[in-house]
């Protein structure tokens, strides 16, 4: 590759104290993004990619962390936590998976989205235009007067889009999304996909989106992780994920998608221990 | 054809002058799914919160096995309650912090009386949990340390735990990966066929709703575009918001990915 890595992590590894002793989730992650790069990280729900994405920005105080991340050649977890700080929601922005718990719920949507913007000394009432127009683009209708509004009075998607505005209105060089549309309807959610993806392609930030929609990945991700028990078993381009997984979870992943059109009165296939396929019961 | 479970006829509901439902009616039958997808933002969590009294409708009626849901006092609340759970699109936000898995799960048995033995309560909690591919290790840890999926989970054993009639979904299974996702439809199906349980199931993912649903209701600004059977709805959708929605389905595909006209 042409351009050293905007992040490199390397044998990343998370435990949690327990009554019973520290118990460790994510056991060896190896991951890089290059600038403007789009890479998706998949897989079972609990395998550890939430806490993979939080433990890059050091966001839990009881997470163990070792091994090395680097932001742009900086190792991360040597880093006082003063200048962490303002590498959250600076280099890097983040998407939470819960949109709600990172909203203020006393502050307005417009004050919140202009929030990283007037940190940095961009005037009031260009941060507000700029909140407004974002929004905008982000496909909430009447912006201008909906951004006087609380978190409360929006629905969840476009509670999702207002954390996806803060995210990225200051222009991170990363951005990491975990789960970003869920709450979308399929129109909006690409409306949503192609504001990110022209931020990858004009700016050149990198996208690391966690997501369960295999539809998602095809359309907006080059490159693949899949984990599985707190360790990546594949990663590669989408399209050899997508034409020849390797792995048999991966396989049984991409074979398990429910399709529009399929046969309704079977139960669904779930996958085994072994990461198998299995008949549903 | 039996009498519906739930009958919903023309809910109006304003916020602060903005009119959110502008006359909303739909009927869901005994062992029936019905599906509601549409705009984010066109009133799908609103008319959920109405039909289980979160939300108070500026009018229209609802009826749950011909009681009427917004004229009921206390008591008769407390009883409708009981036949009808919600799962909400906020999985984080809707379990107390505080309580344990245990505790989240064995409330709606306690609160309407159906199991006052503490014992036997955090059993059933942990046969739910395994209906939900989860263990009865978690059963004493806090909502906090779960993850997303994990979470959502949690919610629907809580939901289940009454055995209500009616089943309202917001969005239960967005979260999931595939085969967990699975594993939950496949619940939700034989509660259907052998309880007779209906639900209302919000969801965005149209592949999901298509495999679940017998029939869907289309949501657009406030007002249902369409209505109709599965087959109707997918195969010859009669509103073109309904179309667009189908056309913007993202195919996990990457070569036909890259074909496709980029965005609407
Ligand atoms: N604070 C915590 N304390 C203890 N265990 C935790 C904590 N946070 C997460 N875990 C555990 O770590 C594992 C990985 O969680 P994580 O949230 O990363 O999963 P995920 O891959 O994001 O799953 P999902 O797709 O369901 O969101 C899970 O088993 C979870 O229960
Ligand atoms: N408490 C409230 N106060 C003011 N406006 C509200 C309130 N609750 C909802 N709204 C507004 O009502 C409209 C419908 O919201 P609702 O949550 O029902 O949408 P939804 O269809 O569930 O959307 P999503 O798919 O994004 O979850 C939105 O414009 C929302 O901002
Ligand atoms: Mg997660
Ligand atoms: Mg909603």
């Amino acid at each position: 590759m042409s351009t050293d890595p905007l992040l490199r992590v390397r044998d990343l590894r998370v435990s949690y104290p327990t009554p019973a002793g520290p118990a460790q989730v994510v056991h060896g992650v190896d991951l890089d993004l290059a600038p403007g790069e789009r890479v998706a990280l998949v897989g079972e729900s609990g395998s550890g990619k939430s806490v993979t994405a939080r433990a890059v920005l050091r966001l839990d105080p009881d997470a163990r962390l070792s091994g090395r991340i680097e932001l742009e050649g900086v190792d991360l977890l040597k880093l006082p936590p003063r200048r962490m700080r303002e590498i959250r929601g600076g280099r890097v922005g983040l998407v939470f998976q819960d949109p709600l718990a990172s909203l203020n719920p006393v502050m307005t949507i417009g004050r919140q989205v202009m929030q990283p913007l007037l940190i940095r000394g961009v005037p009031r009432k260009v941060a507000r235009r700029r909140a407004v127009d974002l929004l905008e683009r982000l496909g909430v209708r009447d912006a201008e007067h909906r951004a006087d509004d609380y978190p409360h009075q929006f629905s969840g998607g476009m509670r999702q889009r207002v954390v996806i505005a803060i995210a990225v209105i200051a222009e991170p060089a990363l951005l990491i999304a975990d789960e970003p549309t869920t709450a979308l309807d399929v129109r909006v959610q690409a409306r949503v996909l192609e504001l990110l993806r022209e931020l990858a392609d004009e700016r050149g930030m990198s996208i690391l989106l966690i997501t369960h929609d295999l539809g998602i990945v095809a359309g907006f991700a080059q490159r693949a992780v899949v984990m599985r028990h707190g360790r990546p078993v594949e990663t590669g381009t989408v399209e050899q994920i997508y034409t020849a997984p390797r792995d048999p979870y991966t396989k049984a992943l991409l074979a398990a998608v429910p399709r529009i059109g399929g046969d309704v009165t079977r139960p669904l296939a779930v996958i085994g221990a072994a990461g198998e396929e299995k008949e549903g019961s | 054809m039996s009498e519906p479970l739930l009958q919903v006829r023309d809910l109006v509901k304003t916020f602060g002058g903005r009119p959110v439902l502008a006359g909303v009616s739909f009927d869901v039958a005994p062992g029936e799914v019905l599906g509601l997808v549409g705009e984010s933002g066109s009133g799908k969590s609103t008319t959920a919160r109405c039909v289980t009294r979160l939300t108070r409708p500026d009018s229209g009626q609802i009826l749950l096995g011909g009681r009427d849901v917004l004229a009921a006092g206390r008591r008769e609340l407390r009883a409708l309650r009981a036949d009808m759970q919600m799962v909400f699109q906020d999985p984080y936000a809707s379990l107390n912090p505080r309580m344990t898995v245990a505790e989240l799960i064995g409330e709606p048995l306690l609160v309407h009386g159906l199991e006052p033995d503490r014992r036997r309560r955090r059993e059933r909690a942990a046969e739910l949990l395994e209906t939900v591919g989860m263990t009865a290790e978690h059963l004493d840890r806090h909502p906090r340390s779960f993850s997303g999926g994990q979470r959502q989970r949690i919610s629907i054993a809580r939901a289940l735990a009454v055995e209500p009639r009616l089943l309202i979904c917001d969005e239960p299974v967005s979260s999931l990966d595939v085969s967990v996702q699975a594993q939950v439809l496949n619940l939700l199906r034989d509660l259907r066929e052998r309880l007779g349980l209906s639900i209302l199931f919000i969801a965005h993912d149209l592949a999901v709703v298509y495999y679940l649903c017998d029939r869907v209701a289309v949501m657009l600004g406030g007002e249902l575009a369409e209505i109709g059977t599965r087959e109707q709805i997918y195969g010859d959708p009669a509103h073109p918001y309904t179309r667009s929605l189908l056309d913007a389905v993202p195919v996990p595909d990457p070569a036909l990915a890259r074909q496709r006209p980029s965005s609407t």
